[in-house]
């Protein structure tokens, strides 16, 4: 108890991280426990989808609010929790294009090529995916120092990534948009964030005159 | 009406419910949680209590029973009653369920109004004859891509209407629903131009087919399914079956319906089930049927047919028509 404590004082990352771990862990669990007793509700593919893309994109923006978080604290070491976000995200979106893939359409593959292609909310549903798939491979430590400059360039991709999963929600609502709105306003806000501050600055200053 | 080709069941035909109970419980005991098979995990059966949950409404006396869906399972009656779009009770599929223990649908009365000999406001139970009720299992489709099987008990509509002798300029009918902002929390929001509002063409709204309900699975249909009256129009998208009806209009022209109004485009007057015709956003070529024990993951996606596999008794309503540009 004591050593946890010292070490929670002493690298607070490094002790938080198993818990976060399991935390990310934990919409996984909910699901398997619901598919094992049949409490997933009238129609489980739906909300396995659901669920399982509610999720990606959750932890899509928490990667994204890092950056802003440490620049409001100050708090530089939070950025190593960053690439357990960014990685489950990812798993969370596989799991989502799976589910859809291997169970939903289960035999009606034929279309899925030309639905990808003809219907905006897969097309950029999928691109959000195909986008992080480079970025979960460059994710070790020996690409990223292989990588050097170029590394943190490939990763801007994941705004645009971020920017699809959103549009894939708000395009895929019938009337009520409330729910993936709420995504965009979260998302907007972790992009505004990310202005760089002197030349708000500036433009503050140029508006006062 | 030969073109009809009914399959009557015989009464004694009908499997008694403490048989098919029975039945049922039998499946569960051998395991058949498809999920749990699935799954891979060797989890119990889920306790099916609530999925075997009897329907809350008076039972209905039947005086003739019709399986419009050639045999094909039914959805239990707890999926039919919690997962279903009636957006006065929330944009949710559980919303209606959840939100809609303040909903009265009892004394209920109908407006009949328009080009019709008579015409003024009637009780529900003049207008429905208890003594009249037939149980028809129909395919349900919903225009975002998912079905059911629902044993439906009412009249069809065209019986109800021809009591009011529409006249010549009856082209259309006009159909509303109940607006009552303090039993149905959804009403709060302006996701659709309430209240909800549907039509057919006089032809449609006079087809054997086209029901006008008052129960399902047996008994009084529960609030969320539309109680005390709604509409159902098995080879249209399910939006077309508007609920707790208050006004039924004889009208000379084409009638506004809130879909169709809140995007054109997208959901068309007519809303014949048409695998061929895609939603402009997603394909309407096959559904997520949502029957039988509920809880299988796979295999649940089927071909959507063209009017819902009733083309056979509608399609000559339609004949001579571009469907693709009256969709």
């Amino acid at each position: 108890m004591r050593r946890v404590l010292a070490r929670l004082r002493h690298d607070p990352v490094a002790a938080g991280k198993p818990p976060l771990f399991v935390a990310c862990l934990l919409p996984l669990a909910m699901l398997a426990w619901d598919i094992g007793h049949g409490t997933l509700g009238p129609d489980p593919v739906a909300q396995l989808e659901h669920r399982s893309g509610d999720w990606a994109l959750r932890l899509l923006l928490a990667t994204l609010a890092v950056t802003p978080l440490r620049r409001a604290t100050g708090w530089q070491p939070l950025i190593r929790v960053r690439r357990m976000l960014g990685l489950f995200a990812f798993f969370y979106a596989t799991l989502h294009a799976a589910v859809y893939v291997a169970v939903d359409l289960g035999g009606f593959w034929s279309q899925l090529l030309g639905d990808i292609a003809r219907r905006p909310y897969l097309t950029v549903g999928f691109g959000a995916w195909l986008l992080l798939v480079p970025l979960a491979l460059t994710s070790t430590r020996a690409t990223m120092r292989r990588l050097g400059r170029h590394w943190q360039r490939l990763h801007r991709l994941v705004y645009v990534a971020a920017a699809f999963a959103v549009l894939h929600f708000l395009w895929l609502v019938k009337a009520d948009h409330r729910e993936p709105a709420i995504y965009a306003v979260v998302f907007a806000l972790l992009m505004l964030a990310r202005l760089p501050r002197p030349r708000n600055a500036a433009r503050a200053a140029l508006q006062r005159g | 009406m030969h073109f009809l080709r009914r399959h009557p069941v015989p009464a004694d035909e009908i499997t008694p419910e403490s048989v098919y109970r029975r039945r049922r419980e039998l499946l569960k005991l051998l395991g058949l949680g498809a999920a749990g098979l699935a799954a891979g995990c060797g989890a119990a059966p889920a306790p099916e209590t609530a999925a075997e949950e009897a329907p809350a409404g008076r039972p209905l006396p039947i005086a003739r029973r019709t399986d419009y869906a050639r045999g094909e399972a039914e959805t239990r009656y707890r999926d039919a009653s919690h997962y279903n779009n009636y957006y006065e009770f929330g944009t949710g599929k559980g919303d209606a369920a959840a939100n809609g223990a303040r909903f009265r649908p009892r004394p209920w009365s109908v407006d009949i109004a328009g080009h019709a000999e008579i015409t003024g406001r009637f009780a529900l139970e003049d207008l429905v004859k208890p003594d009249a009720l037939e149980e028809r299992v129909y395919r349900m489709r919903c225009v975002e891509g998912w079905s059911m099987v629902i044993p439906w008990v009412g009249v069809p509509l065209g019986e109800v209407l021809r009591r009011f002798r529409p006249t010549s300029r009856a082209k259309f009918v006009a159909f509303t629903s109940v607006a009552r902002p303090d039993e149905m929390p959804g009403l709060h929001y302006p996701i659709l131009d309430w209240p909800y509002r549907e039509g057919l063409r006089i032809d449609e709204a006079m087809h054997p087919l086209t029901l006008l309900a008052v129960g399902m699975y047996g008994h009084e249909l529960p609030t969320q399914n539309g109680a005390p009256l709604r509409l159902v129009v098995p080879w249209k998208y399910g939006f077309k079956g508007i609920k707790a009806i208050v006004r039924i209009e004889f009208v000379e022209t084409q009638p506004r319906t809130t879909w169709n109004v809140a995007a054109p485009e997208e959901y068309g007057f007519y809303a014949n089930v048409n695998p061929e015709v895609d939603h402009p956003r997603w394909s309407q070529r096959t559904e997520r049927r949502i029957a039988g024990s509920g809880l299988a993951l796979f295999g649940n996606r089927i071909a959507t047919l063209p009017f819902n596999g009733y083309a056979e008794q509608v399609a000559p309503l339609y004949a001579g028509m571009d469907l693709r540009r009256d969709f």
